[in-house]
């Protein structure tokens, strides 16, 4: 797959695609790993950290129990595509990576004892998790504390920054702010309501979205919450039906989205003459949602399934393979994804297992393969990358209908916005 | 906020927001009824009730696939055999869960509550181990989508139509059952003197378990309709509970009439306030204004005079 094809100088990719050549002979199959591992376990880990002369353990800490398992079962199952790939590429320093699950069940408490238990009984060299802002503020404390390494997916508020995490996913600005010029300059939009569940990420989303609209003029028309798995929208779209706003802008997550589509749908708004942009609903929100009930609407995040790339055309035929013919891939299931390449890249660079040597070296690493096109990460340990737009289809997928020409700077702490 | 719009407009508006607050009316009331006649009738805490209404959801899902595949030529009325099916199929657990579970608990209430919290948590996990964690979508027929077009800005939704029809006919069936059918009576004997009842004749247990796989069916056959309008997956269920026992506790728990008056009075006191204010405000109003009420009225809106 040519996601392997990362490295960014030509002669050593040449290199290493000879000796997977090589490896494929069956009579030889260990030579190029033995060539690998020649530094010894100590050399490379000076802390205790669970690696061996042939193995390094991670932790994958996501819930597959109770309510976020609808959304965090995508996270875990690219995590585990890229660790397999990466194993099957002969591992990370000559190390294969063993895994061992925890399940957050939902349950931001459990999440923190497990990842605790990850760090201190398991003593993984990373952890890939978490998915809400509530269980990564609440596993937050345990990494620093006990200097562990996580690499979180999920796109989110921003304001967060830390040594012990990489955030995979775009923080509010990135995906916000280039949705909003777009929908202003092609739609010449003018008025915006603003429609969210009740909590940090789309408060504080619609926070930087509303500076944004009014610093350039416009007007918000209304703003609104609804308490997490709200299932009554007919006010609300009413509402909306009375003001006659340009844009609605939503960040309803989870069950409630399924409601409001349906429900707007029956009220007669149809998307193809309403502008509707949503920052919540990817791929797999549809699948609950309905494709015919959402087509027409607009999204804003970094990645969609549809992507014409040769990495994501790697990428997609591979998921599938691996997990069914029927699975989708939204966005932070595409952010999950990046995580463990990510930690292999950077790990080869410190050349060293250790999280404080790993830490350091994070800043500047690039990620040719990525199934969104180029990444690399920031100094503030974000990911610089772009901002998309895409239009819903009935069959449940995206098209492009814009993409940032250059990659957005991510800047969790935005000033002007706060 | 009324301000600058025309008076055709307001009315239209008004309009829709009335159909809106009927509309959350009879949501409410499909809701309540099953849990009605569990919880008011029978004085389980049936935790579980969000679960038997997602069975008839995911019933409803199996059904939509089973039509497309098989069937097509019948897909148009594929809804209608759902319905009765998800009855069946969500009564039927619910009468295997009395006889395996609840009848052994009926003295202890706490412990049913305890109990169904369990079998709420088990049957969650059955549904994501065979559906799959995420959620769901299920397609309508063509007809039951859409909305009819009365005037420019007046638009009603057909599948709130639908489901208004059908709570009314599940409340006249009900009250049906409950007060013109034999059945009926004898629950209301085992409600009102258990003891007495079963020393007339009246085999108490047999009237439990039907009670309970009744009750157990209508909230499958609110599940099924709920397709039409809210989320389908393993935890959905939960979306509904809280606003359940809230209709019901606050109707009164032992009367029918009750419920409804509960369903209507929170419903619209609902959607009006979403109108005016904003959606979790409104929220935290109603709540509010129930948590008032019933500390002057702690027995609810309605209530039937029981011997103890």
């Amino acid at each position: 797959m040519s996601a392997g094809d990362f490295s960014s100088d030509r002669p050593s990719a040449l290199r290493r695609k000879l000796l997977f050549g090589m490896a494929a002979v069956p009579g030889l199959a260990l030579l190029p790993r033995a060539v690998a591992a020649a530094a010894p376990a100590a050399s490379v880990n000076s802390t205790g950290l669970a690696v061996t002369d042939s193995t390094v353990t991670v932790g994958i800490l996501h819930s597959i129990t109770g309510t976020m398992a609808i959304s965090e079962t995508g996270s875990v199952e690219a995590e585990k595509l890229a660790i397999a790939q990466i194993n099957e590429q002969g591992g990370v320093l000559g190390r294969k990576i063993q895994v061992i699950q925890e399940d957050g069940a939902s349950d931001w408490p459990t999440f923190a004892e497990k990842s605790k238990k990850l760090l201190v009984n398991d003593k993984v060299a990373a952890v890939f998790g978490c998915w809400t802002s509530a269980s990564r503020k609440a596993v937050l404390p345990v990494f620093e504390q006990y200097n562990g390494m996580l690499y979180y997916p999920t796109f989110y508020e921003g304001l967060e920054q830390s040594k012990n995490v990489i955030y995979t996913g775009q923080e509010a600005t990135q995906q916000i702010l280039a949705g909003l010029d777009w929908v202003m300059k092609e739609k010449g939009a003018k008025t915006f309501y603003l429609l969210g569940s009740d909590y940090i990420w789309p408060r504080t989303s619609n926070k930087i979205a509303r500076k944004h609209i009014e610093m350039h003029g416009l007007t918000v028309a209304g703003e609104e919450y609804f308490p997490l798995g709200n299932t009554e929208f007919n006010s609300v779209i009413n509402k909306i039906k009375l003001k006659k706003p340009d844009v609605i802008y939503m960040s309803v997550v989870g069950g409630s989205n399924v409601a409001f589509y349906k429900q707007l749908k029956a009220a007669g708004i149809d998307l193809n003459k309403q502008t509707l942009m949503t920052i919540s609903v990817t791929e797999d929100e549809i699948l609950g949602i309905g494709g015919e009930n959402i087509a027409g609407a607009y999204a804003c995040m970094k990645y969609f399934q549809s992507l014409d790339n040769p990495n994501n055309k790697a990428f997609v035929p591979a998921f599938k393979k691996m997990w069914g013919e029927k699975a989708v891939i939204g966005d932070v299931t595409q952010a999950a994804y990046l995580g463990p390449w990510l930690w292999k890249l950077t790990v080869e660079k410190a050349g060293s297992f250790d999280i404080d040597k790993v830490a350091a070296a994070s800043p500047g690493i690039e990620f040719k393969g990525a199934p969104e096109g180029y990444v690399r990460i920031h100094e503030n340990h974000h990911l610089w990358s772009k901002s998309r737009v895409g239009r819903a289809r009935a069959d449940g997928q995206y098209d492009l209908v814009y993409e940032t020409p250059d990659l957005m700077e991510p800047n969790p702490f935005p000033k002007g916005y706060q | 906020m009324l301000m600058g719009y025309s008076f055709a407009d307001l009315g239209s508006i008004f309009a829709m927001q009335a159909f809106a607050g009927l509309s959350l009316f009879s949501v409410f009331l499909l809701m309540a009824l099953g849990l009605a006649i569990i919880f008011g009738q029978m004085g389980v805490i049936n935790m579980a009730h969000g679960e038997f209404m997602i069975l008839g959801a995911y019933v409803t899902y199996l059904c939509s696939g089973f039509f497309s595949a098989f069937l097509p030529g019948l897909y148009a009325i594929y809804f209608l055999v759902a319905m009765v099916l998800a009855f069946v199929v969500a009564g039927a657990l619910g009468m295997a869960v009395e006889w395996l579970m609840i009848r052994h608990l009926y003295r202890r209430p706490l412990d049913t509550l305890l109990a169904t919290w369990g079998l709420s948590l088990v049957l969650q996990q059955a549904y994501r181990s065979i559906f799959g964690a995420r959620e769901v979508g299920v397609e309508l027929p063509e007809w039951m989508m859409g909305s009819t077009h009365l005037s420019e800005t007046i638009d009603i939704p057909i599948n709130g139509l639908f489901v208004m029809a059908l709570t009314v006919l599940i409340t006249a069936c009900v009250f049906a059952m409950m007060f013109r059918s034999s059945w009926g009576k004898k629950v209301r004997a085992v409600v009102q003197n258990r003891t007495m009842a079963g020393a007339v004749g009246i085999d108490t247990e047999r009237v439990d378990r039907y009670t309970f796989g009744i009750g157990c069916g209508i909230a499958g056959v609110a599940g099924s309709a709920f397709t039409m309008i809210g989320s389908t997956g393993p935890t959905s269920g939960q979306l509904y509970i809280v606003d359940t026992f809230l209709v019901v506790v606050f109707g009164g728990a032992q009367s029918l009439l009750g419920t409804i008056a509960s369903a209507f009075s929170i419903s619209q006191a609902q959607s009006t306030m979403e109108f005016f204010l904003s959606g979790s405000m409104a929220k935290v109003l109603v709540l509010l204004g129930v948590v008032g009420i019933l500390m002057l009225r702690p027995q609810g809106l309605f209530v039937i005079k029981v011997r103890r």
